[in-house]
């Protein structure tokens, strides 16, 4: 097992000071104007302390300097450092040191939501990810809960595989700063990404390990295709847990976009509003969707396509909403949001409404527009 | 200061039984048929076809052996002769006067078909039992059928489909609403009865909320299954409305009192409006767990839906107790005959023993004791209780997180249980799926343990949260002073490497192999 | 002092101060004070109605014996009962390592600390698979009953059909458990039972019969081996291989004892195996006695169906240790709640244990002593019983230990002779009369080692006097 480190130093500087992100360098250089200090190289060493103590003389791929090697020093770490470049403070220092790495199995990064985005771009096929958590916004799934649960996880890793799944579908997800800081949260999915998690090991003898997510929701998605009815066409929103309903019906899903069935046949794929109100016709619509993580959106952003005028079509009794129950607890308010700009709409849509989250298992959520 | 106990489990380096022996010893000897069955039948009795040619892979070893070596396997289980706080568990002592008890001919060698004229007295423990848990309840009539505390719900959802069936709706009535936080028993229950499930998600202040019952139940709702207090020990005020709003919508109420200690006496589900209840015998009212059964799951429902019951009732009849196999309405067996008997007789010896008295004082001393018990976990850095705005006195049992600890050290809830066994503390209880608070713990005080043994429990916590700090490596591979090491986890999910029994491990160990090789 | 003041034995703070002293330290006045989230109005306003307490332990054994004494049971009398339950000989160990309180204890126990029990499960999952000559063996479930209902479920789950067939002379009483898993008619997931005929001279399954009922919707054929009414299913591997061809699964029930001397079924073409663990070191305890196991091949598409707990050895972190935990256990209902393979919780664990301590006990030879002894004296007492004037044996020569008596020609009932036997301290066999098999007025007797055959010519006798 080969593990590379990339810290992005300048993550997290603009929590403290009010600023939503430290997404590129104009911000970064107002966060620390406004006296912000440094949290990714701090909580990196967190996360190497621990490692050290747990695997002495560990190996880690790394670059130099505040990108990787300053966070180590004299920890008890064989650090195998690429080349030196010069640091323009933007995102491509990521990228960059990323392409230097040697190849590894999982890169360890410590960032945010942007850092994660820039790993993933050049990431080479097959490489996991894992990130340290340092970022304002961490809504990916990628990151450990805590810098040492990294470290420990990093030490699992490389002594002790037993302890370690592998998830193939992390979603890695971004909201716009800009937008943030003008008061609108507007999460998107960017990618997906191969990330380790901790494997709970047997508690006691009455409980198990945790409940296997993406069984549950496959199950949910195939409970919804049992329910289909001829002659509907079915809205599938963005997202691994709508999408595992194009997947239930042999199709690949658009993971990004907005796709269409309709009698078990796909009929548009990344499709738009224009796209899905010419295919609606006079048919009923069922509208398939999922919640994003831990702001709990359900309308409105990152599926704009889904207009009003179709969620009209489709009313409150056509939305068919999948999540897993893991994920429901995660939010961050217990409710899930919707904005579709029609506030009229958004009253209607507000109240309890059921979630599938298994097969012939349901949750009972509570819709609030923003 | 805490006395923390000095521990090392026995270690024996047992071998496992399929290895030990050597051929031709022998353990039990029978004796052959008498002559006068030989010379009468022969002895070509068996089918030829089905006649077993390989002699079973079994050990050969002598009775002296098989003793000593299960002796040895006793004293490496701790089995609770340390301190147990295992929350949603409520453990008790289990008197030894009721099991000599039960293991008397009287009980031990009944046959359930014996004529009831033969079996009057266990029938007047079971009967009497009975009452006194219709007294607990309200309830009409119990049954104690089911083999456990999810028997019981399963038992709730065989009645619910008779009773919806009866009535030619059970086409319609195909849900069944519950609280996210339910046990797990109560979904997994409905859900193989062939229910759908709908979950009511948690609200701030700890329960879920009227106005998401009152958007789950419709006229689809078969039933709902709840359990008050939960096991994060905060009790649901609204349940009385709860039920009202159930019952409007036509639904069947079932109160899952496995957490029945801190309100035994105290509440009863007749008057808070339910329609059936469940008991675990083998949890509160002092029958032994053993490990995971035999146990019993008392059911109990009013008259009006007595008649799905499964058969049999017992029943009286004048002086007389009899077995009630003629209801054709019932809702099937759940399981053969009439229940873990002995465990009925040892449930009844505790409630015998407490007396009314003794109960209302035991659920008074499990809530105090939880309490204090909280107060001092709370001086514990790294600990957090759950739901911590709520400032109201817990419970009989509280839910606890290491999340803090964990964030700080790595050392997450499984590697703590894991440190506890090597203080001779049984691991405690983490939490029912789903972990909705992290790295959580859950203890229960009950009325069993003296304050000093939950002193000494509290002591270990905090030793090992500070472990955690100091060495947190010490920690992860616990345990260190049990009969074995940590156990590794990639065999579990593994086809290639899991071994159910010792023939699978010899196939895919390659022992089979090293064997042929050395032969 | 009052008496109702002291001490309970079993509440160490009930002693006198103790709950004071921590609601001091906790600032609370009184106890009720700590009930603040109940509302008033939940509080019960009916009060107990019990019996006085017994706190005493001198008061208590004095209740229990004096109401369980009024019981005649089956040591003291002689039982030809069997039918689900069955009375076999228990060794002593046996009962001394089920009555250790490590095992006999109030908790659930963990893999970290039980590992001691852990290998003892283990060890009766082996042994048992070594009877069974199949490599994967559950913990057992509450029953034997219980056990086919999760079998068939298992089946309906891996073929995705709807459909058992069983046979049509099945025990009513495992039947009707079965009933209840399979779920009522109405219910759009239900499983349906379908009953195969039997051939009404050896009581064996109709292979026409079973031929013609195979099919695209059957999940499982479900036939026992001996059956309900005693008899040997001599064509075992000709259903199996049906089963097969017709794309479902076979499930056989059979009685462990029996292995000794009758082929294991892992050996016959079985796909799952289910049985009772009574028969191995468990006291009847009118009924409380009963678990059920459940094993397979080891292959995954079984081992990711089962509901409870798989019991896998494996290495520990210290370099040739071995230890044991649980095998797949997300897929229990503790790791999956609704979604969970059926359910699981408390089940007949200790009875694993009893079943290792007795097979380790037994070994080889000692099944096969077992078998031969059980199927010797129960064809004695059938062949003695056949010659009592109007007793005839509904199939003679086919049966392990139990075997189906007809009365009809002696014009009495099965009733009316068990009342009288009774009376000579003598239970005779289970009542079959009104079981819809076409068998008269029968009764199924069962004999097994503790049966001598002085036992079984006393029978005979006594019946012979009663029919007079």
């Amino acid at each position: 097992m080969r593990i590379g480190l990339i810290v992005n130093p300048n993550s997290g500087l603009g929590g403290a000071v009010g600023l939503k992100g430290t997404d590129g360098p104009d911000t970064v250089a107002e966060a620390l104007r406004r006296g912000a200090t440094p949290q990714a190289g701090l909580r990196t060493r967190t996360a190497l302390e621990l490692l050290s103590r747990r695997v002495p003389k560990a190996t880690l791929f790394s670059a130099p300097g505040r990108l990787g090697a300053d966070w180590a020093m004299g920890l008890p770490l064989d650090l195998r450092l690429s080349r030196q470049r010069s640091l323009t403070g933007a995102g491509y220092d990521t990228q960059q040191a990323v392409l230097d790495l040697p190849p590894v199995d999982v890169i360890v990064f410590a960032g945010g939501d942007g850092t994660a985005r820039d790993v993933m771009s050049v990431i080479p096929e097959g490489a996991a990810i894992l990130g340290i958590p340092c970022g304002v916004k961490m809504h990916s799934g990628v990151f450990a809960v805590t810098p040492s649960a990294t470290g420990s996880m990093m030490a699992d890793l490389l002594s002790n595989q037993d302890r370690i799944e592998w998830q193939n579908e992390a979603e890695i997800m971004d909201i716009d700063e800009a937008g943030l800081r003008a008061g609108v949260i507007a999460p998107r999915l960017y990618g997906l990404a191969r990330t380790p998690v901790s494997r709970t090991l047997m508690q006691a003898a009455k409980g198990g390990p945790r409940m296997n997510s993406a069984s549950a929701l496959a199950a949910a998605a195939a409970g919804v295709v049992r329910d289909m009815t001829a002659e509907t066409l079915y809205v599938i929103g963005p997202g691994t847990s709508a999408g595992a309903v194009m997947t239930a019906t042999g199709h690949r899903p658009t993971t990004l976009g907005v796709d269409a069935l309709l009698n078990g046949e796909m009929v548009a794929q990344d499709t738009d509003a224009l796209g899905l109100n010419r295919l609606a016709q006079d048919r009923p619509v069922g509208i398939v969707l999922g919640v994003t993580g831990q702001q709990g959106f359900l309308l409105g952003r990152g599926n704009q396509q889904i207009d009003a005028n179709i969620i009209r079509r489709a009313g409150r009794g056509g939305l068919i909403i999948l999540a897993t129950e893991e994920k429901l607890a995660a939010l961050a308010q217990p409710c899930l949001f919707v904005d579709t700009g029609d506030l009229e709409l958004d009253a209607e849509l507000g109240g309890f409404i059921r979630v599938r989250t298994g097969e012939a298992r349901e949750m009972m959520m509570r819709v609030t527009s923003c | 200061m805490t006395r923390i106990p000095e521990f090392h489990a026995a270690k024996w380096n047992e071998p496992v039984v399929m290895e030990m022996g050597r051929p031709g010893a022998r353990g039990q000897l029978f004796p052959a048929p008498e002559d006068e069955v030989t010379k009468a039948v022969g002895t070509d009795l068996i089918p030829h076809a089905m006649v077993r040619k390989d002699r079973a892979e079994l050990p050969e070893i002598t009775e002296f052996e098989a003793q000593r070596h299960y002796l040895h396997l006793s004293q490496m289980t701790l089995g609770m002769m340390g301190i147990s706080l295992f929350g949603t568990c409520t453990m008790k002592y289990n008197s030894k006067t009721a099991e000599y008890a039960t293991l008397r001919p009287e009980v031990a060698e009944l046959h359930p078909y014996q004529h009831p004229d033969t079996l009057q007295g266990v029938l007047e423990i079971i009967h009497d039992f009975d009452c006194m848990l219709r007294s607990l309840s309200g309830m009409d009539q119990f049954i104690f059928q089911a083999g456990g505390g999810a028997d019981a719900a399963y038992t709730m959802t065989a009645v619910a489909r008779a009773y919806w069936q009866d009535r030619g709706m059970l086409g319609q009535r195909t849900e069944m609403v519950t609280s996210a936080q339910s046990h797990p028993c109560n979904p997994a229950t409905a859900a193989a009865a062939g229910f759908k499930v709908v979950n009511l998600p948690l609200e701030e202040n700890g329960y879920p909320s009227l106005e998401a019952l009152k958007a789950a139940v419709s006229d689809k709702t078969a039933l709902i299954m709840l359990n008050n207090p939960d096991d994060m020990g905060i009790y649901n005020p609204e349940i009385k409305e709860w039920v009202k709003v159930a019952k409007e919508a036509g639904a069947l109420c079932f109160y899952d009192h496995a957490n029945f200690n801190g309100v035994m006496g105290k509440l009863s589900a007749r008057e808070l409006g339910f329609d059936a209840c469940m008991f675990m015998l083998h949890k509160t009212f002092g029958a032994p767990k053993a490990g995971g059964g035999p146990a019993v799951g008392a059911y109990g429902c009013t008259d009006e839906l007595a008649p799905y019951l499964p058969c049999p009732l017992i029943v009286q009849d004048g002086a007389r107790y009899v077995l009630d196999e003629d209801r054709p309405k019932s809702c099937g067996k759940v399981r053969e005959f009439w229940g873990n008997v002995p465990q009925v007789v040892k449930a009844y010896a505790w409630a015998r023993s407490m007396g009314a008295e003794g109960i209302q004082l035991a659920s008074d001393i499990s809530v105090v004791a939880n309490n204090y018990m909280d107060k001092k976990l709370a001086e514990i850095p790294g600990l957090e209780i759950s739901n911590p705005s709520i400032d109201l006195w817990r419970m009989e049992m509280t839910r606890w997180s290491l999340g803090p600890l964990t964030e700080a050290t790595g050392v997450t809830t499984v590697d703590f249980a894991n440190r506890m066994a090597d203080y001779g503390i049984d691991p405690y209880w983490m939490s029912h799926e789903p972990w909705i608070v992290a790295e959580p713990f859950t203890p229960e005080a009950g009325e069993l343990w003296s304050k000093e043994d939950i002193d000494t429990w509290i002591g270990v916590i905090a030793q090992i949260a500070e472990e955690a700090r100091t060495n947190p490596e010490l920690v992860k591979t616990a345990p260190h002073n049990q009969a074995i090491a940590q156990v590794k986890g990639d065999v579990f999910e593994d086809p290639a490497k899991w071994a159910m029994t010792w023939r699978a491990h010899v196939r895919k160990s390659g022992l089979q192999d090293k064997a042929n090789g050395a032969a | 002092m009052t008496e109702e003041m002291r001490a309970h034995p079993w509440m160490a703070n009930a002693a006198p101060g103790a709950l004071q002293a921590m609601l001091d330290e906790i600032g609370a006045d009184s106890a009720r004070e700590l009930f603040e989230q109940i509302p008033e109005d939940h509080f019960r306003t009916t009060p107990l109605n019990f019996p006085p307490a017994l706190s005493s332990e001198i008061e208590l054994k004095r209740d229990l014996l004096s109401k369980l004494k009024k019981n005649e049971d089956c040591e003291a009398n002689l039982s030809f009962l069997g039918a689900g339950v069955w009375q076999h000989h228990v060794p002593a160990i046996v009962d001394e390592i089920v009555g250790r309180t490590e095992f006999a204890t109030n908790v659930w126990g963990s893999y970290q600390s039980d590992h001691g029990r852990n290998q003892a499960w283990f060890e009766f999952s082996s042994q048992l698979g070594a009877l069974l000559n199949l490599d994967v063996v559950q913990l057992p479930v509450y029953s034997w009953g219980c056990a086919n209902g999760h079998a068939v479920r298992m089946a309906q789950r891996i073929t995705g059909r709807n459909k058992v067939l069983v046979s049509q002379l099945s025990d009513p009483e495992r039947l009707s458990v079965l009933r209840t898993y399979c779920q009522p008619t109405a219910m759009e997931s239900h499983i349906e039972v379908v009953m195969v005929d039997v051939h009404s001279t050896n009581g064996r399954m109709d292979l026409d019969d079973l031929k013609s009922k195979l099919g695209d919707g059957v999940a499982a054929v479900y036939f026992e081996n001996p059956a309900y009414l005693g008899t040997i299913e001599s064509e075992a591997a000709e259903i199996a291989r049906l089963a097969r061809a017709a794309g479902a699964e076979t499930i056989v029930g059979i009685d462990p004892v029996s292995l000794g001397v009758i082929t294991a079924p892992g050996d016959y073409g079985a796909d799952i195996v289910t049985g009772p663990v009574q028969p191995l070191g468990v006291h009847m305890q009118c009924g409380g006695g009963v678990g059920g196991f459940i094993a397979s091949r080891d292959e995954a598409k079984y081992v990711l169906e089962y509901n409870g707990f798989l019991v896998s050895i494996a290495e520990t972190l210290k370099e040739g240790e071995m230890g044991f935990g649980l095998a797949c256990p997300h897929q229990n209902s503790y790791g999956s709640r609704e979604d969970g393979k059926d359910w699981t919780g408390n089940s007949t664990y200790l009875w694993a244990i009893a079943g290792a301590v007795y097979m380790s006990l037994l070994g080889p030879e000692g099944f096969r002593e077992l078998g031969t002894l059980i199927v010797s004296r129960a064809r004695y007492a059938a062949k003695l019983l056949s010659e009592v004037p109007g007793i005839k044996i509904v199939w003679p020569d086919t049966t392990f230990k139990e075997f189906v008596v007809n009365f009809d020609d002696t014009g009495r009932t099965v009733a009316d002779v068990n009342d009288a036997l009774r009376a000579r301290g003598i239970f005779g066999g289970k009542d079959i009369s009104d079981e819809e098999n076409g068998l008269g007025q029968s009764a199924l007797y069962c004999v097994t080692e503790v049966h001598t055959a002085a036992d079984i010519r006393a029978l005979v006798h006594t019946l012979k006097e009663v029919l007079k």
